[in-house]
């Protein structure tokens, strides 16, 4: 069962993410976090696949992460008692046809970025509640198909500014079990409030959801009288460079100190080695730098307690272009290390 | 000489290109509609033919010279043809541009695919 | 939350890291005006058999066949991401605002895909440039009956 605190969902016997598996593009592959892919792709068109487009390359992501992570949990797809999946693209389709060959109930989900923090929250609510035995969680996204969607062609010339950040090719997907399974525990989950503190530039999106990130820290500080010293680390999903210094500097005004913050913007690229101007987007970037890289030091207990909030802009191309500001929203999930399984 | 000032012409209309995208929030959609624009109120003001005299194609190769084009080209029309010529001027004298690009973009795109950036 | 737009967009530009100015004139400078340079190598060549109105225009469609052939091997796109402006404002950065379109969207077909996105981008400039000409043209005429 859990308790509801304000905007928190606090389990009193936490569902666990059993297993994990996380797949990336060439990119991320000379990034830093490489060695903990389960997968990286050479070639993102993956062209021997005879793979028609961006779109369909993003389903493979997919599929291929979906395919790892039930294979590390020991499962087969029919196993699966439901799927929240999402990513980027129009009407969601690369979970959609991802979600076509494994054939598994889903709820399909868009929250932008912060698309793996809101499956966590609902796949442990669901866990927690008893809904569902095994639930799959996943997300992606795929540069070549963002740039195409949202900006412009591929082989368009274009310089990009120093707030822009670069649109990760990755997918992560997580296994959800009731409490008693063993892994690493969901101590409990917030969802966020929309805000909205009139950003309108499309290239600066980490400043666009810092508020939101804040707001949502902020809602669970307050709520549980918690502070970030009670962390390992607190990781925001992806507001790059940018974003992470204004919220460092709004939790300043608030009287918090973070200096334990993180985020997989900045994680999952070399900033000064790669050409990815603010850091990494999309919901691909926190869902494997979840997979890659928080899951694997929680099992390990090298760290024992962290707070993962991934944050998305909620604007379209065309609010954009009709000149609305955008809204951000941030969700958390409070993560833990198994109990009685020390660097296991 | 003539290649001199077409190197700095040109490649002086493209540094002022550089700092309205860096100083100003237009999009470079919107900077290539104005340069046009600008090319043919420029073309019409008298000021730019004296610079592509001077700077050849430093002058005709950037946007503003396919204004200018446009604008000389409306000229001779209505010179020759009266009113109708402000219809058929200006595009008859980009026609060559413009087919070029469709062409060999639709040729490109037989042959050619997109290309991830990583 | 101690938050309102209005001081959130100062400290927002405070933190935003700016362009580097100068490093991109000096690509936008030298890409440019390399482009033009060639331009009128074109230009003075073709001379010797043209008159100067058909130099230039196979000018244009010599650099609009270079950029499409750059454009399709990926290499227009790479010198973008330095040159800016340089690359953007030549009438070669034109031709790249169509071939890309063109290449990008033959997924989605030739007519609904490639047809349809061709000038998705170099369409407003067609478009604007048209109707300014046309403007012109209407002044030009009227100016002429007046004079």
């Amino acid at each position: 069962m859990s308790i509801r605190r304000k905007d928190t969902l606090v389990f009193e016997k936490p569902p666990v993410i059993a297993a994990w598996a996380a797949v990336g593009g060439k990119r991320e592959g000379e990034g830093p976090l490489a060695s903990g892919f389960d997968l990286l792709v050479e070639d993102s068109a993956f062209r021997a696949e005879n793979c028609p487009g961006w779109e369909n390359a993003e389903t493979l992501l997919q599929t291929k992460c979906a395919g790892l992570c039930l294979r590390k949990a020991g499962i087969s797809a029919d196993q699966v008692t439901l799927a929240f999946a999402g990513d980027l693209q129009a009407q969601c389709t690369a979970s959609a046809y991802a979600m076509r060959g494994l054939g598994i109930p889903f709820a399909g989900l868009y929250g932008a970025c912060s698309t793996m923090a809101e499956g966590l929250c609902l796949g442990a609510a669901f866990a927690g509640a008893g809904y569902s035995e095994r639930t799959l969680v996943m997300t992606s996204s795929h540069f070549c198909a963002a740039e195409r969607q949202f900006r412009t062609p591929l082989v368009y010339g274009g310089k990009r500014t120093p707030t822009a950040q670069w649109t990760a090719t990755a997918a992560g997907a997580c296994l959800l079990r009731p409490a008693g399974a063993a892994g690493v525990p969901v101590l409990s989950v917030t969802f966020g409030r929309v805000q909205d503190y009139g950003i309108r530039d499309i290239n600066n999106m980490g400043a666009a959801m810092m508020p939101a990130a804040a707001s949502t820290l902020l809602a669970y500080f307050h709520t549980f009288d918690a502070v970030p010293g009670d962390f390992d680390a607190v990781i925001t999903g992806d507001l790059g460079v940018v974003g992470s210094e204004l919220l460092r500097a709004q939790m300043a005004r608030e009287g918090y100190d973070l200096f334990n913050h993180l985020d997989c913007g900045c994680l999952l690229y070399d900033r000064n080695r790669q050409d990815v101007q603010a850091g990494g987007s999309g919901p691909g970037c926190s869902a494997s730098v979840l997979c890659s890289w928080i899951l694997p030091q929680l099992r390990r207990g090298e760290w024992k307690r962290v707070l993962f909030l991934a944050t998305g802009a909620l604007m379209s191309q065309t609010t954009f272009l009709q000149g609305e500001s955008i809204p951000g929203i941030a969700h958390a999930v409070e993560l833990g290390t198994p109990k009685g399984e020390k660097n296991g | 000489m003539n290649y001199l000032w077409a190197f700095l012409v040109g490649g002086g209309i493209c540094v002022v290109g550089q700092l309205l995208i860096d100083y100003t929030s237009l999009s470079p959609a919107r900077i290539l509609t104005g340069y046009v624009v600008a090319g043919v109120v420029l073309s019409a003001a008298g000021l730019y033919a004296p610079l592509a005299d001077l700077a050849g194609a430093g002058a005709s190769v950037p946007l503003l010279g396919f204004g200018h084009l446009l604008a000389q080209g409306v000229c001779r029309a209505v010179d020759e043809t009266g009113l109708p010529g402000i219809f058929t001027g200006g595009l008859c004298a980009a026609a060559g541009g413009i087919a070029a690009s469709l062409v060999f973009a639709l040729l490109a795109a037989l042959v050619g695919r997109s290309r991830d950036q990583s | 939350m101690k938050l309102d737009p209005k001081s959130y967009a100062k400290m927002v530009r405070r933190a935003s890291p700016p362009s580097p100015v100068g490093k991109d004139c000096l690509w936008a400078f030298f890409v440019g005006g390399g482009i033009c340079l060639a331009g009128e190598v074109l230009r003075q060549t073709y001379l010797t058999w043209y008159d100067a109105e058909m130099a230039g225009t196979l000018t244009s469609i010599t650099l609009i066949f270079a950029s499409a052939v750059a454009t399709l091997l990926g290499w227009y796109q790479k010198l973008a991401a330095h040159a800016g402006a340089g690359t953007l404002v030549p009438i070669t950065g034109f031709a790249n605002s169509v071939v890309s379109p063109a290449i990008e969207f033959k997924t989605e077909g030739w007519v609904t895909g490639v047809g349809a996105h061709i000038f998705g981008i170099a369409g407003p400039v067609i478009a604007y440039g048209t109707l300014a000409s046309w403007v012109w043209g209407a002044l030009y005429w009227a100016m002429s009956k007046g004079g």
